[in-house]
């Protein structure tokens, strides 16, 4: 069965339709892109799978599960995790602490056991320190857990961000432009990063993307938005070669 | 890993250890006399504002929210703690009424935190300051005018003396504007022992707040802090974790009312403003936002100084005044914080080398 699928998606704002009828099918442990021109309503898409926005028609089902609707930290629950397009760290937090936070419904004890420090809180904390260091050791961050995560670089913060996404262990996770602002020895470290993290721990990705050597290099499927509909849809080689891709990118 | 643990475990224990040490340099100048009476007198209040300053940085500092509200809770906690005390009288004696008072003080405070909560921590920034101000004003105008008596019939609750219809040999214990008289009279016993139990009480506020910071529901506060849309992402319940800082902060702030209200024989509303309110949080902030232990340094220069300079007599608000500057230049301006991490670097810097030699 599809991990997501998503069916007649629209959502307008005012007379503006952002996206309008937007479908699309994912497969588990797909590497799948959602490329556009600026402006064509992708981050919006992002925004309607993790509830940010409701949409005003449309289904998303997330693993059969009907998610349509639901707040943010139910999707989250449900199995959705996503990046942003303009890092949103925990930057007064140190590193370790950012992916702990993502670690926070998984690993449940009670305020009043951690206020009076009961056997329970070192238990605990033991194993939310242990699973965190082993995900930042797989982002080769583990050397910076005690730094905060606002003083790292910018690289290392694109990849905490995404260690931190992974914490809360989705079902699909979702990255939004994450080769932005990244010199091509970077983007081409990103590329084997995401490969890693799809093989390592299983997982399904959807990523936006503008660099087409990423796209290109990793998505095996792609959808192309344009001003809120779909223009096509398909295997990567043939969708970046459709004429009326090109002409969507580069105009006449 | 193991040395994180270490590292905040021994910050905090540090912070109980300076005010262990500030308690029995205290009480050495006070047994061999070195201390006025003036300064005694301000040892209690000093044990109350500190209480004040570390809970509203829990507010402040870790969940990021600018409250102006906090006399006001305090407020709460004085007067329903003194009202507990004043009803019950003689038929406990004093150290366990005084716990139930400190109990109670609290838990009502909490409530008020928590209903007052709700509604307000749906705004940000300066919209939920400017409301906390206002609720801050409604508790202590409300007290303002409650009138409340006890007689054998029970107690009796109204807007105006008259209206309380007390039986012959009632007794009026909350008067209005006049507040309430004659609370520390009912704990002649311990008052001596009132500065020991304003540092416990002190004690027991940084082990709730700093335990609190250092553990899950604390770093799910931090992290709406830092980021909200971020935090709703990972699945963190924004409005559940700012409302429990807040209702946690409301309650301690109770207790620092307590306090207060047991250390005077004269409990009136007038001093719960927004005065209060600010003072508190020019503690908070001079001391360091997010800074436990900077909240009670600055608390107790700030709240000594304008006693100890009454030698000075004019010029002691100017003095006051150029500390403030002092300061908030010292924590807060760019070239200063950077002198400051670059002593912190060079000292943490030479360590290791010492280790390997």
């Amino acid at each position: 069965m599809a991990i997501l699928d998503v069916n007649t998606l629209s959502i307008s704002f005012g007379g503006l339709r952002a996206v309008d009828n937007f479908n699309i099918t994912i497969e588990k442990g797909q590497l799948y892109g959602l490329i556009g021109p600026n402006g064509a309503g992708k981050t919006t898409v992002f925004n309607l799978l993790t509830g940010v926005y409701k949409p005003t028609e449309g289904i998303i089902r997330l693993d059969g599960e009907d998610i349509t609707g639901k707040s943010t930290i139910e999707i989250n629950k449900a199995g959705i995790a996503r990046t942003f397009q303009n890092i949103r760290l925990f930057k007064d937090m140190p590193v370790l602490d950012n992916v702990k936070v993502g670690l926070h419904n998984h690993h449940p004890y009670s305020t009043l056991t951690g206020i009076l420090r009961l056997p329970k809180y070192y238990k605990v904390e033991k194993e939310m320190d242990e699973r965190a260091m082993e995900i930042l050791k797989v982002f080769d961050l583990d050397k910076e857990a005690e730094y905060l995560a606002g003083n790292l670089p910018y690289g290392k913060q694109r990849k905490l961000e995404i260690a931190r996404a992974l914490a809360t262990d989705p079902k699909l996770l979702l990255l939004d432009e994450p080769a932005a602002g990244m010199n091509p020895n970077e983007t081409q470290e990103l590329m084997d990063t995401i490969r890693f993290v799809r093989d390592h721990f299983d997982m399904t990705i959807l990523l936006i993307e503008h660099d087409m050597k990423l796209v290109g290099g990793i998505c095996e499927e792609l959808t192309v938005l344009n001003f809120g509909q779909v223009l096509t849809q398909g295997k990567t080689a043939e969708v970046l070669k459709d004429p009326a891709v090109v002409t969507a990118y580069l105009g006449e | 890993m193991k040395k994180n643990m270490n590292k905040t475990s021994k910050n905090n224990f540090i912070t109980y250890a300076m005010v262990v040490v500030i308690f029995a340099v205290v009480q050495t100048l006070s047994s061999t006399g070195n201390l006025s009476n003036l300064l005694k007198g301000l040892l209690v209040p000093l044990c109350v504002y500190t209480i004040a300053a570390v809970s509203l940085n829990l507010v402040v500092g870790f969940s990021g929210e600018l409250s102006l509200g906090h006399a006001g809770f305090m407020c709460v906690g004085a007067y329903s703690s003194a009202l507990f005390s004043n009803v019950v009288g003689d038929a406990l004696p004093s150290v366990p009424r005084l716990i139930l008072a400190i109990l109670i003080g609290a838990a009502v405070a909490g409530v008020f935190g928590i209903l007052i909560g709700i509604p307000v921590l749906r705004l940000r920034g300066d919209y939920l300051a400017i409301v906390t101000l206002a609720f801050g004003e409604i508790i202590k105008n409300l007290i303002n005018v409650l009138y409340v008596g006890v007689d054998e019939n029970g107690i009796h609750v109204a807007t105006s003396s008259a209206g309380l219809n007390l039986e012959a040999g009632g007794k009026q214990i909350m008067k209005g504007a006049l507040g309430i008289s004659g609370t520390s009279t009912l704990y002649k016993d311990i008052k001596p022992y009132l500065f020991l139990i304003g540092i416990i009480l002190v004690l027991i506020t940084l082990f709730v707040v700093q335990n609190l910071v250092h553990s899950r529901s604390g770093r799910a506060i931090m992290s709406t802090r830092d980021n909200r849309i971020a935090a709703e992402s990972v699945g963190i319940n924004i409005t559940s974790y700012k409302l429990l800082a807040f209702t946690v902060s409301a309650a301690l702030a109770g207790v620092a009312g307590v306090l207060y209200a047991h250390n005077l024989s004269m409990l009136k509303v007038s001093i719960f403003d927004y005065n209060l309110s600010i003072m508190i949080l020019v503690y908070v902030v001079l001391g360091g936002i997010g800074n436990l232990r900077g909240s009670i340094i600055a608390t107790i220069i700030l709240y000594a100084l304008p006693e100890l300079l009454r030698g000075f007599s004019t010029y002691r608000m100017l003095i006051y005044a150029i500390v403030l500057i002092a300061m908030m230049l010292f924590n807060w301006a760019p070239a200063a914080r950077n002198w400051r991490s670059r002593i912190v670097e060079k000292i943490k810097g030479t360590r290791p080398k010492k280790e390997a030699a």
